[in-house]
């Protein structure tokens, strides 16, 4: 049962993983390319957090924690300079 | 997971295993998405909204799995963290989107916020033009086109 | 900078929040841990000075569960209806992205509209008015006239639950005399 239920996930989460990082690689903008490290990252937190319910821990959950608000951050900033930097292309 | 479980051991685990495996689904539809919407608009809503739904299950999972009420708390911040985060970084990128025309007009049914940022830009034309020679810097022009200013609120 | 100062009753919610949080991260209720937490939640409070949040000072638990409940279910069909276009609609969806004005004008109650909204099947934030509180509401599979209607309820009708939880009385008030003055038909 364990073993079933851990391949099958790594084989969803797999193709998952590689959906994100093909659109990360051909994705047409920068901001395509942000929002599909956000879905990677939620990727590898769905991971561990399948780790941690299998082997029965939660030695990955402040890491978990640390990780969303990571992705939160780095999205945020990312956004706001191409804003930014296209504001003030538009105005010179 | 417990080795050959049974009774309520059993039932537990299999609600783990449709969880976790429902959990991991949910990834996939996320990148399903991003691969096959044709817009950033519409890859944000997939990446959005499974990955909250997806990291519920999976913490639900865990709780089942730890069998202890201490768990809960934790997990309860761990999943309101990431719905408070996952809607403001949407709006973020979208914003960001939005505004350096990452949007396909011919994809959109109608467009309500086009007429009020051309106005909004008329606008700001109009009082460049009164300042200019006054060299006012304006870095955080790019922040605030014409009023609509986009912080979502008060992050609190 | 002016420093308001802040009622201790504004800030409990954010107090009992940061002492719930630092609990959970080292897994420990104890009574000595839950103090110890708390002193550092009002020293970190009173240091890291935040603009208050502006409370109502009501909060409706009666409304507020059935509203978390309806919440997780929208929750899950959302995400099961993103899988759905994303696997049989695709390239060809039709988007709108529509004005919704609200009837509050508490930064809270728009940010809390907004978080929900986002959360909620088909529907994104981009753009957010403040002077006039309007939201500028992506939908997705938006195909025409009665679906960008039925967004913009959607979206009123949130917050007008919202309002019923932990608006101020006035807007309970004008949200009531509202839905008086409204076709009686509508069933909310």
């Amino acid at each position: 049962m364990k073993d079933i239920v851990l391949i099958v996930a790594a084989v969803i989460l797999s193709l998952a993983a590689a959906g994100a990082i093909y659109r990360i690689a051909v994705g047409p903008s920068l901001l395509d390319r942000v929002l599909a490290s956000d879905v990677l990252l939620a990727i590898l937190g769905a991971a561990l957090s399948i780790d941690m319910a299998v082997n029965r821990h939660l030695n990955n959950l402040v890491l978990l924690v640390a990780l969303t608000l990571i992705g939160f951050v780095g999205s945020v900033t990312v956004a706001r300079f191409v804003a930014d930097r296209r504001g003030q292309v538009n105005d010179s | 997971m417990t080795p050959n479980a049974t009774g309520v051991d059993a039932v537990i685990d299999a609600v783990t295993a449709v969880l976790l495996i429902a959990g991991a689904l949910m990834s996939l539809g996320a990148a399903i998405g991003l691969l096959r919407f044709p817009d950033l608009m519409s890859r944000m809503h997939a990446a959005t909204k499974p990955q909250v739904l997806g990291l519920f299950l999976v913490l639900a999972a865990i709780g089942l799995q730890m069998r202890e009420w201490w768990v809960w708390p934790i997990l309860a911040v761990a999943w309101i963290f990431q719905l408070l985060t996952v809607p403001v970084s949407a709006h973020m990128v979208g914003r960001a989107g939005y505004r350096t025309k990452h949007l396909h007009p011919e994809l959109l049914s109608t467009d309500e916020l086009e007429a009020v940022v051309l106005r909004a830009a008329g606008e700001r034309a109009a009082e460049k033009a009164e300042e200019a020679g006054s060299d006012v810097p304006h870095s955080r022009n790019g922040g605030h086109t014409g009023g609509t200013t986009g912080n979502g609120g008060p992050s609190a | 900078m002016s420093r308001k100062r802040i009622s201790f009753r504004t800030e409990l919610p954010l107090l009992v929040w940061l002492v719930v949080v630092w609990g959970a991260l080292w897994r420990d209720f104890s009574p000595g841990n839950l103090v110890f937490g708390a002193l550092i939640a009002v020293v970190v409070a009173r240091i890291f000075y935040l603009p208050p949040v502006e409370l109502s000072g009501r909060f409706n638990l009666l409304r507020a569960i059935p509203f978390a409940v309806v919440f997780l279910g929208k929750v899950v069909a959302a995400s099961f209806q993103v899988m759905y276009l994303a696997i049989f609609r695709g390239p060809s969806v039709t988007n709108a992205v529509v004005a919704v004005p609200l009837r509050s004008h508490s930064d809270l109650m728009v940010t809390a509209t907004g978080h929900v909204i986002s959360l909620i099947p088909g529907s994104l934030v981009v753009e957010v008015d403040r002077s006039t509180s309007t939201l500028y509401i992506h939908g997705l599979n938006v195909r025409n006239d009665s679906d960008t209607a039925k967004l913009r309820r959607e979206v009123q009708d949130t917050e007008a639950s919202l309002i019923r939880i932990m608006g101020t009385r006035a807007e309970v008030d004008a949200l009531q005399a509202e839905g008086l003055s409204a076709t009686r038909g509508a069933s909310s």
